[in-house]
């Protein structure tokens, strides 16, 4: 018997991430079946947006800012010698739009969006303010979710579009400021391997982040049961799931887009 | 005319209507009493669509509500006012913009709204609270603006769930003055689920008890306070040593 429990395990493990699928499957159907019912989701949209968007510029800036200086002083630390300086440029400019600017802002924004939304969400839930919402005819999911997936959707790639703005001019602050670098040689740098599709690769990554962190929160805070409690275990595995998924999705997009 | 007819709902292994069946007159007031957790809320659910059952069905003047389709339980829906345990109000809203928006999905046009809403919270006594949200509010005053908003689009049925559960003497007679009012005011069909002995005889026509998944005793009020059935003498004196099973 003692052999076959790894099998059982296994055997449990399968079903449970199938159920999982299959719940989440079903809860996106859902969603998008909500979305045709505009005249209910459109009202909330610019409220959600600024929610979700404009009050998380702020901390997506402070991060993109510290990650710009620390990126230039890193790689010039490591090139020393070796490869010439103005490749400081190109390191920060590269690695902040394809990498960095999209990943670390969607990660920041999985705790901040994503455990706001379930949060929320559940709260409305185990408060039966859900039901309400359905007693006056409402699709909960047109009136909650669509929202915020759509102002995710449009949002995350603006935020991101901003915060790697700030990470590269801090990594060229950083540059003409500490380092023996002089602004042209770090344009120089940055716009040596620079392409057009970069920006573009960064900006398809963060929609699809604004997706996955506002669905993940909205699935997780949809699904909430058992008070309080109940409220605190959706939120904590909404940002759990939402930043494996962002990982995820970011090998995804390598693998497929590069 | 609200009917519910053999209705069967479990949770796993835990059976909580059995066989329920209740025919609620048009404009009719019954009151269904019976002991925490033994399913009054699962039922008023099952009324307004926002749980299935697993056998029976559920009426609502014409409509079949079991199994309907989203659009026509919505349609139902919009004839139905329900009062919610907590009150609900959605907390990101004040209580006018609570109300408002129940009005506006009825369809009231928007140069009306303002004043029905006042009038609405002013009649529940809330006037003067129309910009607070419901967090500024106490527990009582909570559940009376959950009654306007589900009373203001003057509904045809009413779902009362616990109205007057948490609240002191004085604003439960008042919140059952306001269900009595609204009986002879809106000629509503209306459930009034509670636990309440005393409240379920000052508003309801009927009374049941829902025991062991069904209606285990129906009477007016005068008659409730008169029957020898075991069940009902231990709720109405509460003694749960007359109480069967225990």
């Amino acid at each position: 018997m003692r052999l076959l429990q790894p099998i059982q395990w296994i055997g449990r493990g399968a079903a449970a991430i199938a159920a999982g699928a299959g719940r989440t499957a079903a809860f996106a159907g859902s969603v998008a079946r909500a979305a045709t019912e505009v005249r209910t989701w459109l009202p909330e949209f610019a409220k959600q947006a600024r929610r979700i968007g404009v009050d998380s510029l702020p901390i997506a800036l402070f991060i993109a800012l510290f990650t710009g200086i620390v990126l230039a002083l890193q790689s010039s630390y490591a090139f020393t010698g070796a490869v010439p300086l103005y490749f400081v440029g190109t390191l920060v400019g590269k690695t902040i739009i394809l990498e960095l600017g999209p990943v670390l802002t969607g990660l920041v924004l999985a705790g901040r969006v994503g455990a706001n939304i379930a949060a929320e969400i559940g709260t409305m839930r185990v408060t039966e303010q859900v039901d309400a919402l359905e007693m006056l005819a409402y699709d909960p999911l047109a009136y909650l979710a669509v929202p915020r997936v759509t102002a995710g959707l449009v949002t995350f790639p603006i935020v991101v579009a901003f915060a790697i703005g700030i990470g590269v001019v801090a990594g060229w602050a950083t540059s003409i400021g500490l380092l023996d670098l002089s602004s042209h040689e770090f344009v120089r740098g940055l716009r040596m391997f620079y392409r057009p599709f970069d920006l573009h690769y960064a900006l398809i990554k963060s929609a699809s982040f604004g997706v996955v962190v506002t669905g993940v929160g909205c699935l997780f805070g949809y699904g909430t049961s058992g008070g309080a409690e109940g409220v605190g275990r959706a939120t904590t595995r909404a940002v759990v799931v939402a930043c494996m998924t962002i990982l995820v999705l970011d090998a995804f997009w390598a693998m497929v887009l590069l | 005319m609200i009917r519910l007819d053999g209705l069967q709902k479990a949770f796993g292994d835990l059976r909580v209507l059995e066989g329920f069946s209740l025919e609620v007159e048009t404009g009719e007031t019954v009151a269904v009493i019976g002991r925490s957790g033994v399913g009054k809320s699962v039922l008023l659910k099952h009324v307004a669509g926002l749980m299935q059952p697993d056998g029976g069905e559920v009426w609502v003047g014409e409509d079949r509500v079991d199994g309907a389709s989203r659009t026509e339980v919505n349609r139902v829906r919009l004839e139905m006012g329900y009062v919610f345990q907590f009150a609900a109000l959605f907390d990101s809203m004040t209580v006018s913009q609570n109300v408002g928006l129940a009005l506006r999905r009825h369809g009231v046009p928007e140069d009306e709204i303002p004043g029905r809403t006042r009038a609405s919270l002013e009649r529940v006594g809330l006037g003067g609270w129309e910009d607070r949200y419901p967090a500024e509010l106490s527990g009582g005053m909570r559940k009376r603006a959950g009654v306007a908003r589900a009373v203001a689009p003057r509904p045809r049925y009413l779902l009362y769930d616990e109205p007057t559960s948490g609240l002191d003497p004085v604003t439960t007679s008042m919140i059952d003055e306001l269900v009595v009012a609204l009986k002879e005011d809106l000629k509503a069909t209306s459930i009034v689920v509670t636990h309440d002995l005393r409240s379920a005889g000052r508003v309801a026509d009927r009374i049941a008890l829902l025991r062991e998944g069904r209606v285990a005793w129906m009477g007016t009020p005068a008659e409730i306070r008169e029957t020898d059935d075991p069940a009902v003498r231990a709720f109405v004196e509460g003694r749960r040593d007359l109480w069967p099973g225990d």
